[in-house]
């Protein structure tokens, strides 16, 4: 037990705690992404599919999905915390002048993409799943709710930034978590810093052109 | 040349720091960043001020003595380059030029630009060697090494131990150092029996020392002297990861032998 | 002065298997009441250290770097010599031991070099097993590659970074035993003085460079392995802080100072471009394997190389030496620049240099197979100089590098002082008048990891462990002499820094003193140090204070020493009246201008015993045997 204590102690097994968190992550946005385009077969298909969901597993396949996001978000944050604060506790004077060499844009806002996408995530619950953020939401009615809440301009906007955002998390956290789970084979790094880039996008499209859809009356 | 130098001035290790400004004026564009500073200390000490300190030795990028943050970069604007064998050619006249010791709490600063690195002697005390003592050594070609894993654990054993690598990440985290050392023992068949217990005891030692934590930024290969990739770090997260979840059927591994 | 070598009888190839069955040995339970200082953290200071300590020793160990890592052994490029004849081309033990003999000139003692000739095997080993990853061949096997100019490939190497694998594999060792709690680490700590007590080493005083507090370590016995003194040249390939300041201090205390004058002088440097120079950098002698040594044929051609026609060139190696070619050995190769530059018929602007050209070599093999031999040296090259050298031919000249001489020792490796040790380039043991390529390693390495656990271990059976009180009165005035010394350094507040006098004491050694010498320049050596001595003491200007990490303070300190050494050099390089290995006396030489030895007069050890400040010091002699091996001319022709 100790050791297992030691190993969630370690920065390594730390960046492993966010790691895995991630990658549940990754595949709940991708899971929820394709799900979602399911909108623009039509209002039937998109509430049958909204129902699947929550009848599977006589209504428990929900709540377990639901229960492993939670914790995943929560060990995610919670190791980001703690890493942020030991690596800031690792430098305490700042040098005057930095100049970057080889990090990228993304990797250098992991934490303030992580915080944003936070609250981002707050609003997008109480905005489609309890509603009440939601100017005119129907329960059980999820094509209408997706409808009525992008089209209202700076609702949309705001999703858009957020998954600018999360794109950009998303492409160095891909990238990264393979290099924190030890897979990094030189054959296979080559591909990696683009399936990375490939992935964040394939979910970015994915994701904003519901908005805009709305927006443009593409779905009605 | 002329130049404008803001440099990092730091009495002692309990003292707090200033940047103070001096001009080093008549630099030879063949003289290397370290003949400069020399020039400008024998300048200062005519003067009657004290010299401005920095580690240095060998000046012929080996020893990893030397390093300065220099205009926000370890070691200084070229690539694969330490402070010593960098010269004052990459750089213009009139140029203003900032001068920052190594910046990270594992690393206090001394005076001025010299800072305590024994922490990284301690992750090798720690576990970075093999334990094989004087005289024991069995043929050296009793185990054929493969030659691409004798370039390979070569490649991470260039690691000078300067600490640019802590001074350029923005977490000042030690991982490429580490990485680099159990890259290097993993790589050959006499680091296998120890390569577990190394893993672990070597990241302990590197969190003790208050190191912060990789968050794959690459900018540690960037400045790296030798170029030791950041691929040595995904090495050294499987090794650790393996140790850590092999550890418990290690020891009861072990403690059925010996009850056996 | 008592210079009994202790070199066992017997047949050459049983004396130190027969020498290790005399030995005393030490009880195993009563080895950890036994203190061993350590002075030095290099391959022979790490390595005797960390064997010293898994035999039980309580062990110190002290470096003025900021970490044992960075010891200046770090920086050999070559490679480390073993008698393994894994090529099948005819090597043996006696073999590497008669070019070693042979290359130094008859000038080092016979039973020393046999025996690092049979230690050289087991070194690679140990290496191997520490995990140091040598070059290897496809089938997985130790790669060997010939170096120069030996006719057997015995050279076991890690690229252009032998001397970095080597010492990160005995640093490692050491830190091993360091978090075992057996050896204790002092670095940034700096060796001032030797307390000998009845006759005996009992400990050291330390300067501690950060605090400036002088501190005192007693042990039961004291090893030096503090490298050489190259940097009394100040232009040197040595580190910056490579320093003479232990084996001087010691050789004050008593301990006779070997051959001081036998210097190596490396032909392949880059060559000096101006006054504020703080080093020199070595390139590869590998890189005389492919590229043609010339310099223009009359003196004053200013023409950039490749105007030059071919007619016009002179490729002097090739033509003094049609055998060996551009091959000739180290110390043949630097006076023949030497001699050319002096005609006037040097290059670079300040007419101190000779071209290596590859472009021969290039044209050959292809610009590709160059660039995969020596990319690394030639992107080195081009960092220094800014010039390309795959276009136009670098530029070299030789540079102080290595020093043969050091304090005397016997064949357990124990000085005049009884309790001193000394080990790897600090003693004058193994190499005589001249040092062959890829041997030092191969040395530092025996001394620490093979030689001085059985040799200290003998001596030790023979005293008692016990520390001296700390108010012994040696204890005390070795502590007062260093304050007194550092104090004073201090406060003469005059006009010069202390980096200017090791530059003027750099110059006039290299004049008289480098790599040709003779009678009237030796004598004027020996007034103008003396002279530039004084003026240090009167006019030297160290700013701040003891009491802080103060690197002027460390440097004069340093500098005060060699202001002594260099004059014992000049007085031990006119008192050698003949020319052997990389000592040339131009008055002793042949028609052709090659070396000429004088085995009547001179087959010996010169050794220098200290007699006070402004006392002429005594020149002694331990003569040389030669029972295997036959006194021959070297000739390179």
């Amino acid at each position: 037990m100790t050791h297992a204590l030691g190993f969630f102690r370690s920065t390594i097994g730390k960046k492993v705690v966010m790691a895995v968190t991630g990658l549940i992550l990754f595949g709940f946005v991708l899971g929820h992404m394709i799900g979602n385009l399911q909108v623009y077969l039509g209002p039937e298909a998109l509430n049958a599919y909204a129902l699947w969901l929550r009848e599977l597993l006589h209504g428990g396949g929900l709540w377990i999905a639901r229960s492993v996001l939670l914790a995943s978000v929560v060990l995610h944050i919670w190791s980001a915390t703690s890493l942020t604060l030991e690596s800031r506790a690792a430098r305490p004077i700042a040098y005057r002048k930095w100049e970057p060499q080889a990090s990228t844009y993304a990797s250098r806002t992991m934490r303030w993409s992580g915080v944003i996408l936070l609250a981002f995530v707050i609003y997008h619950l109480m905005h489609f799943t309890f509603g009440n953020a939601h100017p005119d939401f129907v329960e059980g009615d999820v094509y209408h709710n997706f409808v009525a809440g992008f089209r209202v301009l700076p609702v949309a906007l705001f999703y858009i930034v957020a998954n600018v955002l999360l794109g950009l998390h998303l492409r160095h956290g891909v990238w990264s978590m393979l290099r924190t789970l030890g897979l990094a084979h030189p054959r296979y790094m080559r591909f990696a810093q683009g399936g990375a880039a490939l992935f964040a996008a394939v979910v970015v499209l994915g994701n904003v052109s519901f908005p805009i859809a709305v927006l443009a009356g593409i779905v009605p | 040349m002329n130049l404008t130098l803001q440099v990092w001035r730091q009495k002692n290790a309990q003292s707090p720091g200033r940047f103070v400004t001096y001009q080093a004026a008549d630099i030879s564009p063949d003289m290397s960043f370290l003949e400069m500073l020399d020039v400008l200390n024998e300048r200062l000490i005519q003067k009657g001020e004290d010299p401005i300190a920095f580690d240095h030795d060998c000046r012929e990028g080996i020893c990893g003595a030397c390093g300065v943050v220099i205009d926000g970069t370890a070691h200084g604007p070229r690539r694969r380059t330490t402070t010593c064998q960098l010269h004052m050619r990459s750089f213009r006249d009139g140029d203003e030029v900032t001068l920052e010791p190594w910046r990270a709490r594992a690393f206090p600063v001394i005076k001025d630009l010299i800072v305590d690195r024994s922490a990284f002697d301690r992750i090798i005390a720690a576990g970075g060697f093999v334990s094989a003592p004087i005289g024991s050594a069995p043929d050296g070609n009793a185990i054929p090494v493969r030659k691409e894993n004798a370039d390979l654990a070569f490649d991470a054993a260039t690691c000078i131990g300067c600490g640019a690598c802590v001074a350029a990440c923005p977490n000042a985290s030690a991982s490429l150092f580490v990485a680099a050392k159990i890259t290097h023992l993993g790589m050959l068949p006499q680091g296998q029996p120890e390569r577990m217990e190394r893993a672990l005891s070597m990241v302990a030692q590197m969190d003790a020392e208050g190191f912060g934590s990789c968050t794959n930024h690459g900018e540690c290969e960037a400045v790296c002297p030798k170029g030791i990739p950041v691929a040595f770090i995904a090495r050294m997260n499987a090794d650790f990861i393996k140790a850590s979840l092999t550890k418990g059927r290690r020891v009861a591994q072990a403690g059925e032998a010996t009850a056996g | 002065m008592n210079l009994d070598s202790r070199a066992p009888s017997g047949l050459l190839e049983k004396k130190w298997d027969k020498h290790r069955f005399e030995l005393k040995l030490v009880n195993p339970a009563n080895k950890r009441k036994y203190t061993v200082i350590m002075v030095g953290s290099g391959l022979a200071g790490a390595g005797g250290a960390a064997s010293l300590a898994e035999l039980g020793y309580q062990v110190k160990c002290f470096c003025y770097q900021d970490s044992p890592r960075r010891a200046h052994s770090i920086a050999a490029q070559g490679g480390i010599n073993a008698a393994k004849n894994y090529r099948n081309d005819g090597d043996s033990v006696f073999r590497l031991f008669y070019d070693t003999i042979k290359g130094g000139d008859f000038r080092a003692r016979e039973a020393n070099v046999y025996r690092l000739a049979q230690i050289s095997v087991n070194i690679i080993y140990q290496c191997v097993a520490l995990g140091v990853p040598f070059a290897r061949e496809y089938g997985g096997l130790l790669d060997n590659r010939s170096i120069g100019g030996a006719q057997v490939s015995r050279t076991f190497y890690a690229r252009g970074q032998t001397g970095q694998q080597l010492l990160l594999g005995a640093y490692q060792a050491l830190e091993r035993q360091i978090g075992l709690g057996t050896v204790q680490m002092f670095s940034r700590h700096e060796m001032l003085e030797v307390i000998v007590i009845d006759g005996r080493a009992r400990g050291i005083v330390v300067r501690d460079l950060v605090t400036g507090d002088v501190e005192t370590h007693v042990g039961d016995a004291v090893c030096l392995a503090t490298g050489g003194y190259a940097s009394v040249f100040h232009l040197s390939t040595n580190a910056k802080g490579c320093n003479a300041t232990a084996v001087w201090r010691a050789h004050k205390k008593g301990a006779g100072f070997a051959n001081p004058c036998f210097t190596q002088i490396h032909p392949t440097c880059i060559p000096v471009t101006g006054e504020n120079q703080s080093k020199l950098t070595l390139m590869s002698e590998s890189l005389r394997n492919d590229g043609r040594v010339w310099v223009p044929g009359t003196p004053g051609d200013r023409r950039p190389p490749n105007e030059i026609p071919e007619d016009e060139r002179d490729y002097y190696l090739e033509r003094m030496y049609p055998s060996f070619g551009n091959l000739a050995p180290r110390d043949i190769a630097s006076r023949a620049a030497k001699r050319v530059c002096d005609e006037g018929r040097g290059v670079g602007p300040a007419g101190y240099g000779v071209y290596l050209d590859f472009a021969d070599a290039i044209e050959r093999l292809g610009e590709q197979a160059i660039r995969e031999k020596y990319g690394n040296l030639f992107e080195m090259y081009e960092r220094i100089t800014d010039e390309n050298p795959y276009r136009v031919p670098m530029r070299i000249y030789p540079a102080s590098h290595y020093t043969m001489g050091g304090l005397w020792v016997d064949y357990n490796l124990m000085s005049t002082i009884p309790g001193v040790f000394v080990l790897g380039e600090a003693n004058f043991s193994d190499h005589g008048a001249n040092r062959l390529g890829a041997s030092a390693l191969m040395q530092g390495l025996a001394d620490g990891y093979f030689v001085i656990p059985y040799a200290i271990g003998s001596y030790l059976a023979g005293v008692k462990p016990a520390a001296p009180a700390d108010d012994h009165p040696e204890m005390r005035a070795a502590v007062t002499a260093v304050r007194d010394r550092l104090s004073t350094l201090l406060g003469i507040k005059g006009q010069r820094t202390p980096t200017a006098f090791h530059r003027e004491l750099g110059r006039i050694m290299w004049e008289y003193c480098g790599m040709a010498r003779n009678r009237s320049g030796l004598e004027t050596a020996l007034q103008k140090i003396p002279a530039l001595r004084e003026e240090f003491w009167q006019n030297l200007n160290v700013t701040g204070e003891n009491a802080e990490l103060n690197q002027a303070l460390e440097v004069a300190g340093r500098v005060a020493d060699f202001l002594e050494l260099g004059e014992l050099m000049c007085r031990d390089a006119l008192a050698r009246e003949e020319s052997c290995g990389g000592h040339f006396r131009e008055e002793y030489q042949t028609e052709e201008g090659e070396a000429r030895r004088d085995d009547a007069g001179f087959c010996h050890v010169a050794v220098w015993e200290y007699t006070a400040p402004d006392r002429t010091p005594l020149r002694h002699q331990e003569p040389l045997v030669f029972e295997n091996v036959q006194l021959a001319t070297r000739s390179y022709k």
